[in-house]
């Protein structure tokens, strides 16, 4: 299955530091459409269309559309979080280096469909191009009257600013994006209530990726009832994937939902380069399950990934070669999530520490039956006992291994022959 | 740039707190926060100084000790590991004479990780600052310090 460019369909093509040249290819004319459209219709269009998040977590666009609209509480806030942290994944970096402007536009079409009069452009504090880019997309946006009092004639106004992140993974959970907007340390807080409820501020607040926001130009031009015609009937639109690891092709693809993650690999990316062999595959980033070859037939999909206890993820594909070594990775994984845990609790905190002591004993050959059996346990209270998105996920990749790359654990064992306990 | 000049960019409003630390760090030499720092912008944005310090130990682009005037950050995630052939972090060690976490005697260089840059498709990668240097190998590396050394002198 080839590409389906719609979100990346003109980039490359068009100057991201021109907002003239944008306008001359499309820039805005959706959002100026949807102002003339009722809040609720547009709102609808996004339901029938079935947008999910593209962040990771693949919730329903216009529950949260709704509930941020129904709110009677004003001001109402807009955040787009382009805090792209997750390692494996640039697709968001890419749209903003190349194409601010259609995720203006998109954040512009959600503003307006909640009733939002303040916007925060979220980006992380090591992405200097990009956030240099928002800037200088944004001023031209207010230079052309697309921010600001009465847009368009419109009375509708709406402000946006860019907010810089310092270093920080966990601040690409909601909540924790919320309280760093703040000002404050990027801890999340206690759900309900939601940041439809109360977020920024303590007033309702929309927050979505990147990619999310790019693809309401598209749905307000074709109509959902068109828009859901790509992908498959669960999971609509297409996918930014961003392909890396031992790959021919590495970078940035758009695909429909529903192609294979070969697909992706071989035919897009031209496979692993020196005709070596796929050992392993990471789905999502380092939050994400890690795969054997053989799986590689599953599709991109909200309902596929189900199977692996994870969320979609945003699209990051890792392929590694024979070479690699799954301990080394694991390490790694776990190194990165015992560093950026927020310490608030205490399975998330404690817990990275002892899963790097045990993997260290099989990185070692120096496994024992009795830690094969804790790292197991240990790994599922993280995942079942932490407040956000970072402890339930971080360790899905231990998870999947344990499951997929059983043997391996076995051979690094510092005796043969001893049963699980 | 002075302190003063930082904190009249912005609204005297305390979610401001983390955007004029980055600001104002970036402009020093050596990258770091004072104390008396972190006490004048507390009093500015009227909040506790306790509040800034958790702020500036929680997130880890902050520092409170000085740095070298170029930071290099070498990104070792997965992707960046598994395409880590040479091995950027030992050709850096060795260039510089120094480890993870040190500065180089003449204050120039600081060598850190760096969690991954999003560079993922030109691995492996590592930041000087604001710019961002991918496709490494230790000729690019060697050439890449030279010109940063050689800035020192023009």
């Amino acid at each position: 299955m080839p590409e389906h460019k719609m979100l990346t369909k003109r980039i490359g093509d068009i100057n991201p530091l021109s907002i003239k040249d944008a306008m001359e290819k499309g820039s805005y004319k959706q959002f100026k459409k949807a102002l003339s459209m009722e809040r609720i219709d547009i709102i609808d269009e996004i339901e029938k269309a079935n947008l999910r998040g593209r962040g990771g977590a693949g919730f329903p666009m216009h529950i949260k559309l709704m509930s941020t609209a129904k709110q009677e509480a004003t001001p109402k806030y807009i955040v787009c979080n382009a805090d792209e942290g997750e390692p494996g994944n640039f697709k968001d970096r890419y749209l903003m280096e190349k194409d601010p402007h259609m995720i203006l536009e998109g954040m512009l079409i959600a503003a307006y469909a909640v009733g939002a009069s303040r916007g925060f452009f979220y980006i992380r504090g090591e992405y200097d191009q990009a956030i240099s880019i928002m800037k200088w997309a944004i001023e031209e946006a207010k230079e052309k009257g697309l921010l600001g009092k009465n847009i368009n004639d419109s009375g509708f106004d709406f402000e946006m600013e860019v907010r810089t992140g310092a270093g920080s993974y966990v601040v690409g959970e909601e909540f924790a994006m919320i309280e760093s907007i703040e000002g404050k340390s990027g801890r999340t807080r206690v759900k309900p209530p939601f940041p439809t409820d109360e977020g920024v501020f303590g007033m309702p607040t929309l927050l979505n990726n990147v990619e999310t926001y790019c693809n309401l130009p598209f749905i307000v031009e074709m109509g959902g009832n068109n828009y859901k015609k790509i992908g498959t009937p669960t999971s609509t639109g297409t996918k930014l994937i961003s392909l890396s690891g031992n790959i021919t092709n590495p970078g940035v693809y758009e695909v429909p939902f529903g192609t294979t993650i070969r697909e992706v690999i071989d035919t897009l990316g031209g496979g692993v380069p020196s005709d070596r062999k796929i050992k392993m595959v990471q789905l999502g980033g380092a939050c994400g399950p890690i795969i054997p070859e053989f799986m590689l037939d599953m599709q991109i999909d909200y309902e596929r990934f189900e199977e692996f206890e994870s969320k979609t993820g945003a699209g990051a594909i890792i392929v590694m070669d024979d070479r690699q070594d799954l301990f080394e990775v694991l390490l790694r994984i776990v190194k990165f999530f015992e560093h950026e845990s927020c310490g608030r609790c205490t399975p998330c905190r404690e817990g990275h520490v002892h899963l790097e002591k045990l993997l260290r004993k099989f990185f070692k050959h120096d496994g024992t039956p009795n830690e094969l059996y804790s790292l197991e346990s240990l790994a599922r209270v993280i995942h079942q006992s932490s407040l956000c998105g970072l402890g339930q996920s971080s360790p899905i990749s231990i998870i999947s291994t344990l499951g997929y790359f059983r043997n391996e654990f076995h051979d690094r064992m510092a005796f043969d022959g001893g049963e699980e306990s | 740039m002075q302190l003063k000049e930082v904190l009249d960019k912005y609204p005297q409003s305390e979610d401001y707190l983390i955007e004029i630390l980055m600001d104002y760090q970036k402009h020093k030499m050596h990258h770091d926060l004072t104390e008396d720092e972190l006490k004048t912008i507390a009093t500015h944005l009227n909040i506790k100084e306790s509040k800034v310090s958790s702020v500036v130990t929680f997130y880890s682009l902050f520092s409170l000790k000085p740095k070298g005037q170029h930071v290099i950050q070498v990104c070792h995630d997965v992707p960046c590991h598994v395409n880590n052939q040479p091995d950027v972090l030992s050709t850096l060690k060795t260039m510089l004479a120094i480890d993870i976490g040190q500065t180089t005697d003449d204050k120039m260089f600081t060598l850190e990780y760096t969690s991954c840059l999003g560079a993922c498709d030109k691995a492996p990668a590592m930041r000087i600052g604001e710019k961002t240097f991918t496709k490494l190998t230790p000729n690019k590396i060697k050439a890449i310090i030279a010109e940063y050394r050689g800035r020192k002198h023009a």
